[in-house]
């Protein structure tokens, strides 16, 4: 190796190294400046009360509408994405193994969905919304954010329905199961918690996500009750918050989005640890 | 032994974590011999083989003692000039993987590792190496497409070509047929009785008809220890060790 | 103890499953179908290429310029992009070449966790820190009079946020790459860095591309965090320093009075498709170079 040589190659590691303890490091920076800043607002008040009159100037109350209007939106889409989706995930690995052309077409296709930013979705949650008379409500969001998160959910479940081996649908085959019986009892028992894990991962994505319900949610101060009501979110709370001139109320923007941060970081890791789990379960051929 | 060593390896021990890889390997490989490595497969030849162009560094699960010894070198130390050490050696390995260059950069790649850089000697060596893999005349007139085009035994060829641009003493091939058809075979095989009278070849294969028809010396290897050595005649025809006679008469492989 | 029989019971679940398939499968035409039919109003009186190259955005008085604003979104991604590219790459590379595997078990957290922190939170983060930053220390030391409030801002926040996705998709190209590769080259006699540098990047080549032009569409589209700090003024930047405008800024920021104003709703709509057009795009043109990179 040739002096010049030596000196190229440990300048990019040096590069390489930097880059990497650089995005360490913004991670640390990032999980760090909403600790110290939020830690400061948070409060039992804070969880468990909704704002009261004059609250974005200052005054007392809480985002528990916002906690709530959040959960309930983000369920309500998971379990409407987990039931148009798990039924797309195992008609492509159950119906269509054979035809691995039209899976890939269809793959494709939810590939390109999936990129699609969310607040396209919510333009089009919106003008679905007018075309059918609704008003802004959790319905029209939790539709909004179930179309959004429908690709995610779909090709996660379809990335572990993959893995499952074909000595068992062969197996099950031979006992004289049906198609619909090996995708709905093999299928959905051997990938359990891979499919929860997928559930979760969409869950983490619709509660996190504005753009999609800016248009469709709507926002109020009150707890959400019913489906046609319009419903508070965190990551809106977290944003009008930011926009006040007040500074108490600012800084309860922070609280906020610690708040939502940690739902977030305790979802993800519940479902790596069941990923872990499920790879530890898995049956090999 | 009546011809020189080229290579001695002495109580080489290889462990992957707590599993034990290879234990206590001694042989002797002569020069400008074939020496046929056999066994069935996962005893350890290609660790082995690897061992000795210490391509074993890539795996930092592996850990390497004892010596081996080129031309009375023990390249296992650490502050052997570990890039030369490997252009000493031409590597063929059980697929071909070509570069993702052209045919012709395939080629020429090695040559400018080897410090070549000369444009008309280049195109010289590409040519006589090609013609030595027994690929020139096939492939003449495509030495600018990717060489991912070629068919497998080409491929594998053409990786033999580029293992000699490198202008090794040694070539170390694991099992170079396996992924062939019977005729590409058969022409690695021919290159190969050619080519032992200016290298030192060491083959890994579990294919004992192979081994019969190419080899001047046999190892063999069974669940990282070395059963028996000698020469083909020893082993093929008067196998000392029990293990060596059933391998031989198939009844495990 | 079932409600229906066997056969019966297949029978439901095949036709839940088709239906479900063929909204999945539709679902891309009829954004489309939806958000063009929203837009009609305003493509019937403008020109596309007037819609897309005039710069006065008025919407009171029906002009509607949207060129201020792709300006803006090409800027902030392309600068995005600036820095999310070499660091992803060289970290891919320095995680699946140079370190050892339990390495990657603590990046693929780090990885997870930055993908999953809400855009509102990257937002949020870069008013807090980013914003004083660049209007007090790197603007002043540039000898740049800057808000803060920027397109360098937006860029930056961007580029962490695509860094998961990006990063994610590099290191699975660099680890299905064959080690036998890497053993061909280094046989040879290359170095390792000789080895990365010709053999492993040149494989690497289609899926790389894909992988950047993939963050690329994914940077274009995002909303909140890039709307908390770009500063959202209507106005052609003239450098990295100034405020800009991007595209779903405009819609997020004006759905609140777009049913006031004539056309407006429609002129946002037209916005949300011109997004879904360019992600659309993006991402047909990356998956050929996939599909290119699996058949190397």
């Amino acid at each position: 190796m040739t002096r010049g040589q030596k000196i190229e190659e440990k300048v990019f590691k040096s590069l390489m190294i930097f880059a990497t303890y650089f995005i360490l490091a913004i991670l640390a920076i990032i999980i760090y400046s909403i600790f110290e800043k939020g830690i400061k607002s948070v409060s039992w008040e804070m969880l468990t009360q909704i704002p009261k009159g004059g609250y974005y100037y200052g005054k007392g109350g809480g985002i528990l509408n916002a906690i709530l209007g959040s959960l309930a939106l983000a369920t309500g889409a998971s379990v409407l994405a987990f039931v148009i989706g798990l039924p797309v995930a195992l008609y492509l690995n159950v119906f269509l193994i054979r035809h691995k052309k039209v899976i890939d077409v269809i793959r494709f296709l939810l590939d390109l969905v999936w990129g699609i930013p969310s607040i396209v979705y919510g333009a089009f949650g919106f003008s679905l919304m007018i075309f059918f008379g609704l008003q802004t409500s959790l319905l029209a969001g939790i539709l909004t954010v179930t179309l959004f998160i429908l690709p995610i959910m779909i090709r996660s479940m379809d990335e572990i329905l993959r893995t499952v081996p074909v000595g068992l649908q062969e197996a099950a085959y031979s006992l004289g199961s049906n198609k619909s019986e090996i995708a709905f009892k093999i299928f959905t028992r051997q990938s359990f918690s891979g499919i929860i894990t997928a559930v979760l991962l969409s869950f983490g994505r619709g509660i996190g996500d504005a753009a999609a319900v800016l248009f469709t949610a709507g926002y109020t101060d009150h707890l959400p009750n019913g489906l046609l009501e319009p419903v508070a979110t965190l990551p809106l709370s977290i944003f009008f918050q930011l926009s006040s001139p007040v500074p108490e109320v600012q800084n309860r923007a922070y609280a906020s989005a610690l708040v939502l941060t940690l739902i977030i970081l305790i979802v993800s890791l519940f479902s790596r640890g069941l990923g872990k789990r499920y790879h530890k379960t898995k049956i090999n051929f | 032994m009546d011809s020189q060593t080229k290579i001695e390896i002495r109580d080489l021990n290889v462990f992957a974590g707590k599993t034990q890889i290879l234990r206590n390997i001694n042989i002797d490989i002569p020069k400008n011999k074939i020496t046929v490595i056999l066994g069935p497969s996962g005893c350890g030849k290609t660790t082995l083989l690897k061992c000795l162009n210490r391509l074993t560094d890539l795996y930092p699960e592996l850990k390497v003692s004892g010596q081996i010894m080129i031309d009375g070198s023990n390249i296992l130390v650490a502050k052997e000039d570990i890039y030369k050490l490997r252009q000493q050696m031409g590597l063929l390995s059980q697929r071909p993987y070509p570069l993702p260059m052209t045919i012709y950069n395939n080629i020429a790649y090695a040559l400018k590792l080897r410090g070549i850089k000369n444009r008309r000697e280049t195109h010289k060596l590409v040519m006589h190496y090609l013609q030595q893999a027994n690929l020139w005349e096939e492939i003449r007139t495509r030495l600018r497409e990717p060489a991912s085009r070629l068919s497998i035994g080409q491929q594998q060829r053409l990786c033999l070509a580029r293992g000699l641009a490198v202008n090794p003493e040694i070539i170390l091939a694991d099992e170079p047929t396996s992924a062939l058809d019977p005729i590409s075979s058969q022409f690695i095989e021919e290159t190969f009785l050619k080519l032992k009278n200016d290298y030192t070849i060491v083959l890994v294969t579990h294919v004992l008809r192979q081994a019969k028809r190419i080899a001047d010396n046999v190892v063999f290897m069974y669940l990282g220890d070395v059963i028996e050595q000698g020469s083909v005649e020893e082993v093929f025809g008067n196998p000392k060790m029990e293990k060596t006679k059933l391998y031989l008469g198939g009844t495990f492989n | 103890m079932y409600l229906l029989n066997r056969k019966q019971r297949h029978a439901v679940n095949y036709t839940w499953m088709i239906i479900s398939l063929l909204l999945v499968a539709f679902l891309p035409f009829l954004l489309f179908l939806g958000l063009y039919i929203k837009s009609v109003l305003l493509l019937d009186d403008y020109s596309l290429v007037d819609l897309i190259f005039s710069r006065t955005w008025k919407p009171s008085s029906g002009q509607f310029g949207f060129y201020p604003f792709i300006v803006g979104s090409v800027w902030v991604t392309l600068v995005a992009m600036l820095i999310t590219a070499p660091v992803c790459l060289l970290t891919a590379i320095y995680v699946t070449q140079y370190t050892r595997k339990y390495f990657l078990r603590i990046m693929h957290p780090a990885i997870d966790i930055l993908a999953g922190i809400p855009s509102v939170v990257y937002g949020l983060w870069g008013i807090l820190v980013i914003v004083p930053f660049i209007s007090q220390y790197l603007g002043p030391w540039m000898g740049v009079k800057t808000m803060g409030y920027s397109i360098l801002a937006a860029s930056f926040v961007l580029s962490i946020m695509i860094i998961p996705f990006v990063l994610n998709i590099l290191i699975e190209i660099f680890r299905s790459i064959p080690m036998e590769l890497k053993e061909a080259a280094l046989s040879l006699g290359a170095t390792q860095w000789q080895t990365i540098k010709h053999v492993l990047i040149k494989k690497a080549l289609p899926g790389i591309i894909a992988a950047f032009g993939f963050g690329l569409a994914r940077a274009f589209g995002e909303t909140m965090a890039v709307l908390m700090v770009v500063g959202n003024v209507v106005r052609l930047p003239k450098s990295v320093f100034d405020p800009g405008y991007t595209l779903p800024a405009l819609i997020a920021n004006n759905y609140g009075e777009m049913m006031s104003i004539p056309k407006y709703d429609s002129a946002l709509m037209f916005a949300a498709l011109l997004l879904l057009a360019v992600s659309l795009f993006f991402n047909l043109v990356m998956h050929f170079f996939i599909v290119r990179y699996n058949k190397f």
